[in-house]
């Protein structure tokens, strides 16, 4: 395990099936101390990867290094690593309790010792001598984390983590994975819950049909796509045609029937010079906060912005 | 949060370690088969069918109306030759299914429970996993052929008596050198059925689906008894596997007549490690996409 290597560093990653590239080259980098969403839509390719990152798929091209080692070549790649693909799994047939000893037979060390306190964590101890057949679904995925913890991870791969937890879960969840984070885990998670990946990470990695769109910090990713404004004037049609006449303006468009255009302040104050003159009074200027769902879905449907954000702009924050 | 909070503040930061090997894996699948039905079903007819078989002949001896088959005459006379004449008649089918229970299932329903991402992603490296896994295997397979043997020395015994045996040379041998023939006899069938393990596994491998292992192991074995009595095809007989189910006939013979075994022994390899072989670099290099 490289000291210095990155946590994972993936390059060029590329899985084909048949005609079908689940995952076309993509490039990506996470730092220790990272909290890194890996975003994306159904089908783009998400899990595919963390399972290359895991050793569990070969890729047709490229590599994953995590610490420096190829998961591939040994398993010991995997050492201070945890964490599930989908949703975790178990022997149905064994208790909660038997799984945890099984896998941490399978991980050597002192990694028995750990699964009262795994089991505690995740609030399971008075169930684990049930057999996990049993179990509901937010039960086995918080046994996923109690058989994540038994490794001491320093690094925790995490494929939709919060997915059937109840509202009271998925907050222990997101507590959990920041007090990890505040410990100095490296995490990286795929989530289709943006607000919680905002929330939690301080990085991320858009995904679209298999090709990272986006791959940085998410503080960049807002800054590069602009500020974005919505306007109402007496004359809206005068108005746009003034917009789209007018330098230093981009993205002009019309969304939910308000004009809606990224600038900066100066280009704003000319603009609404231009307006007054133009006959076309301004009843509402406003600036509105771009989220992290709003450059998700500009990123990753169509070639057409949504919300006032166009891919162009950013791209540009990359 | 409670305690996933106060838990993760209190992690243990300690490094591994020492690495777990073949032992391990060996010991968890062996302790796996014990809560799985199919275990409790393959070593369940192992034992009942030799019972069934001496019950049986307790209530037809006296309607017996010829000798068709080497050791009919002895059944009631000696309780040892019960298994030899279960290995007579369960070998191409029985023995080969109670074999395939376990050998087709353990690749297959690791596929199907999704576990196989689950052990993939721990500190053993696959091939410790898949050597576990077929140890794992082929002990169930001789615990199942002992069952079946000790079950039908004793239910025969109880039955007929612990009495001198009537060798297929027509040699009578004592109780306690009978017995020791059957448990040889027993060993030399474990060459077959070791073949049957590899195929088991190879198609518990290949097909990620454990009916169509457990089937399709049998259907092999059945197969290898087609072909055996296809016209035109008599040369074939000494290579193929369905004949080396009789190969322990030999160890009943005065002298021992030790060439059946010799070609079991490299018939059988001749099947078995090809099946093996394949079966370890498939699992080796498999995506494990599915669960």
């Amino acid at each position: 395990m490289a000291d210095t290597a990155p946590p994972v560093e993936v390059r060029g990653l590329v899985k084909r099936y048949g005609e079908l590239e689940a995952v076309a080259g993509v490039d990506l980098t996470v730092h220790a101390g990272d909290v890194y969403g890996y975003l994306g839509p159904n089908g783009a390719g998400k899990t595919t990867c963390l399972r290359m990152m895991l050793g569990l798929i070969r890729p047709t091209e490229g590599t994953v290094r995590l610490w420096g080692a190829d998961p591939l070549q040994t398993v010991q790649a995997l050492d201070g690593v945890a964490g599930f693909v989908e949703a975790p799994t178990f022997y149905p047939y064994l208790s909660g309790r038997r799984n945890l000893e099984l896998l941490a037979a399978f991980d050597g060390g002192d990694a028995g010792d750990r699964i009262d306190m795994a089991l505690e964590t995740v609030e399971l101890t008075d169930r684990a001598r049930d057999k996990i057949g049993g179990y509901s679904h937010g039960m086995r995925q918080r046994i996923g984390i109690a058989a994540a913890l038994l490794r001491d991870p320093k690094l925790l791969l995490l494929d939709e983590p919060a997915t059937g937890l109840d509202p009271a879960g998925m907050r222990d969840m997101r507590l959990l994975i920041r007090r990890l984070a505040d410990q100095g885990m490296t995490v990286l998670l795929s989530s289709h819950l943006l607000a919680e990946v905002e929330e939690l990470c301080n990085r991320v990695a858009i995904v679209r049909k298999g090709k990272i769109v986006y791959e940085g910090a998410i503080a960049d990713l807002k800054r590069g796509a602009g500020a974005v404004y919505r306007l109402s004037t007496t004359n809206d049609e005068r108005a746009l045609a003034v917009c789209r006449a007018q330098p230093g303006l981009g993205d002009i468009g019309v969304v939910h029937g308000k004009i809606s255009f990224t600038a900066d302040e100066p280009a704003v104050a000319d603009l609404s010079q231009a307006l007054i003159e133009a006959g076309a009074l301004i009843t509402s200027l406003a600036p509105q906060s771009v989220t992290l769902e709003d450059l998700f879905f500009s990123l990753t449907e169509g070639d057409d912005a949504v919300s006032g954000v166009a891919p162009a702009t950013v791209e540009a924050a990359r | 949060m409670s305690a996933i909070e106060a838990a993760a503040r209190g992690r243990v930061a300690a490094a591994p370690r020492s690495r777990p090997g073949v032992a391990v894996v060996y010991r968890w699948e062996l302790f796996k088969l014990r809560y799985q039905k199919r275990t409790y079903l393959g070593l369940g007819a192992a034992a009942i069918v030799p019972i069934l078989f001496v019950v049986a002949i307790h209530f037809r001896h006296h309607r017996d109306n010829g000798n068709n088959f080497a050791f009919q005459s002895y059944l009631t006379k000696s309780g040892l030759v019960v298994p030899l004449v279960l290995l007579l008649f369960g070998a191409v089918w029985l023995f080969p299914l109670i074999t395939a229970l376990v050998a087709g299932d353990i690749f297959a329903s690791e596929d199907h429970n999704g576990t196989l991402k689950t052990v993939l992603t721990r500190s053993l490296e696959r091939w410790q996993i898949f050597t576990g896994k077929a140890l794992a295997a082929a002990t169930y397979a001789v615990v199942a052929i002992f069952i079946s043997g000790t079950v039908g020395v004793v239910a025969g015994s109880i039955q007929s008596g612990f009495n001198s045996v009537q060798t297929l040379s027509g040699s009578i041998v004592s109780a306690p050198k009978g017995l020791e023939l059957v448990y040889l006899s027993l060993l030399v069938y474990l060459i077959p059925i070791a073949t049957v393990v590899c195929i088991g596994l190879l198609l518990s491998t290949i097909t990620r689906n454990s009916a169509a292992a457990v089937v399709g192991t049998l259907m092999i074995s059945l197969l290898f008894q087609l072909i055996g009595v296809l016209p035109g095809l008599g040369a074939l007989q000494p290579y193929l596997l369905s004949t080396q189910f009789n190969a322990w006939q030999g160890l009943l013979r005065q002298p021992i007549d030790w060439s059946p075994i010799v070609r079991a022994v490299w018939v059988c390899a001749m099947y078995g490690v090809p099946a093996l072989a394949t079966a370890f670099l498939v699992f080796l290099r498999r995506d494990v996409a599915g669960g």
